[in-house]
């Protein structure tokens, strides 16, 4: 074993004089999930924006198989194998379904034909092929995130970042979710999900980093993380028990 | 509608187009019939950057007065034929569009619209300027011999019918192919959501250049029609803003992102003009901005995916593949911002 799929080496991320991300450092190997956590305005969705490309870090290192891609472009990032979804959903609205996916998958195949039949093998992988010829502005909230979903797992990712898909689902929804990420990793694609739902993410990921002020306050599989008396301090609330024995 | 009356109609309005010159005689419903097969196929043109990849270009002029210009000067000066001059004069205003493309890219929305006025005002005052291009008054073409070769006809106007027609057909087999192939699909990507595009590999840069050189060249294509057909070409008639206003507005009216959305609007628009033009005289120098501005409210107001986009409402496609009306026009990428 050389490299890990994902190194983040002090990350550092500052808007003016707000910093967003200070000194984040953790990693992730091949066909890993890892949960990112943390209360509303530690910095996960800037550490999500900057290993896909969308803001430059203004100091440390990304490496994605130990090379350094900090500060591509978020067009090169999914070109190098990197997915991500959007906390707010980013369909696009006027195109099928299908489209939407095909745009994904167009990124290894530009054949229209070729990008269409992996589009709907996408699709049925997900549970969205009954959907495939709606308008993807017509879904509702909870099918739109499993769409981008599908759509990024099209570009045929090494690593998936996951902005809180499971947020305003429904129970059974978020069930269905967790369940479509245990067969992402079945897949062996590597996971970040940036999560608030603690049931979704707690029995899914291999390990789990939290975040508070821009900073890494606790890293460690999820039963530590659950029971470490700082990060309960920080974000998870005296009345959360850790779920099992 | 569906697909096969849609077919129906488009073969039907095509066999129209072809037999209208021989059937109508009278020389004024003769040019009308040619002024709306020019004005559709600029607007097709237009709508590769401006409907699909909802760039909204109001700057359009510049590649059409860059076609008129290129081929006249080639033909005058050099003695090439203008069939020549209107490929060079596609080449030179696609090179001249990533020249603009590049920065104006950077901006979005009505940002970008803006800076289109502002490159078509720019050129239209370099060219009023420059004596070697004419000037603000323009050249008058040699009438040398009428012909093929020299692409001129005096006696009658039927040949140029006849070219607009086959322009605009090549035009919608370029918008058709593009369609058909991940540049389409890129562009409608780009044009509903431009940061989800580039996270799923799609550089914004590159594929609004390819749409951008696409346009302008066969707007150019379309400006050495003019020019030829006219015969005198001045800034006036061939670089102005309402010129570009035009070119949007057609498609706009027609419906934006469709394919034969702007022939509709030309069709229309064409009409409109050309009553009112009758109706006030020679001297309605102005009477056209005040109709284009009211087309443009009564679009933006009543039907924002203009009038194809109320045919696909009153007669939907049955079936699945409803790809909708277009999310259109005005402001694509406001929501992005």
């Amino acid at each position: 074993m050389n490299a890990p799929l994902l190194q983040v080496e002090r990350l550092t991320k500052r808007f003016g004089g707000l910093v967003a991300n200070e000194d984040v450092s953790f990693s992730l190997g091949a066909g890993e999930i890892l949960g990112l956590i943390g209360p509303n305005g530690a910095g996960k969705t800037t550490v999500f924006n900057s290993l896909a490309g969308f803001f430059p870090p203004t100091s440390g290192e990304i490496r994605l198989d130990g090379r350094p891609v900090a500060g591509l472009p978020p067009e090169r990032i999914a070109d190098l194998g990197v997915a991500r979804t959007f906390q707010i959903v980013r369909v696009f609205r006027s195109m099928t379904v299908l489209e939407n996916v095909m745009v994904g998958a167009m990124l290894r195949h530009k054949a229209v034909r070729t990008a269409r039949r992996l589009a709907e093998a996408a699709l049925a992988f997900t549970g969205l092929d009954r959907r495939s010829h709606e308008a993807a502005g017509r879904l509702t909230v909870a099918e739109q995130k499993r769409l981008e979903v599908t759509r990024a797992l099209a570009t045929e990712p090494r690593l998936l970042l996951l902005d809180e898909v499971m947020a305003g689902l429904t129970q059974a929804e978020v069930q269905e979710a967790v369940e479509m990420v245990t067969r992402i990793r079945a897949r062996g694609t590597a996971c970040v999900v940036v999560e608030h739902v603690m049931e979704g993410i707690m029995p899914i990921a291999d390990r789990m980093v939290v975040l508070e002020r821009g900073r890494v306050i606790a890293d460690g599989p999820p039963r530590a993380i659950a029971s470490d008396p700082v990060v309960i301090a920080a974000y998870l609330g005296e009345e959360y028990r850790a779920p099992g024995p | 509608m569906s697909r096969r009356t849609g077919l129906a109609v488009g073969l039907a309005s095509l066999l129209g187009a072809a037999l209208f010159p021989l059937l109508v005689t009278r020389p004024t419903w003769q040019n009308t019939a040619i002024l709306m097969l020019m004005t559709a196929q600029l607007g097709v043109a237009w709508n590769i950057l401006g409907g699909y990849a909802g760039q909204v270009s109001l700057g359009h002029a510049a590649f059409f007065g860059t076609g008129a210009y290129v081929s006249t000067l080639l033909s005058m000066r050099l003695g090439v034929s203008p069939w020549a001059g209107m490929l060079a004069g596609g080449a030179v205003a696609a090179a001249l569009s990533a020249v603009i493309g590049w920065p104006c890219f950077r901006l979005k929305g009505h940002y970008f619209a803006m800076a289109t006025i502002a490159v078509g005002e720019i050129v239209q005052a370099l060219v009023n300027g420059w004596e070697a291009l004419g000037g603000a008054v323009g050249f008058s073409l040699p009438f040398t011999e009428s012909g093929l070769w020299g692409f001129v006809w005096g006696r009658s106007k039927l040949p140029y019918h006849y070219i607009a027609l086959g322009l605009l057909l090549l035009t919608l087999s370029v918008n058709w192919l593009v369609t058909r192939s991940h540049v389409g699909y890129y562009l409608r990507a780009i044009k509903d959501e431009p940061d989800a595009a580039r996270s799923l590999g799609v550089s914004l840069g590159r594929y609004k250049q390819i749409a951008m050189m696409l346009s302008s060249a066969l707007a150019a294509m379309g400006g050495t029609l003019y020019a030829q057909k006219e015969l005198f070409i001045d800034p006036g008639s061939t670089l102005s803003t309402s010129l570009s206003i035009k070119m949007a507005l057609v498609a706009i009216l027609g419906g934006v992102g469709t394919l034969t959305g702007p022939i509709v609007g030309a069709v229309v628009l064409t009409a409109i003009e050309e009553a009112s033009r009758i109706g006030f005289g020679g001297t309605g120098r102005g009477t056209d901005l005040i109709v284009y501005g009211l087309l443009i409210v009564v679009i933006a107001v009543y039907q924002p995916s203009g009038i194809m986009g109320w045919v696909a409402r009153r007669w939907p496609v049955p079936g699945p593949a409803p790809t909708g009306p277009p999310a259109v026009g005005l402001a694509p990428e406001a929501k992005s911002s």
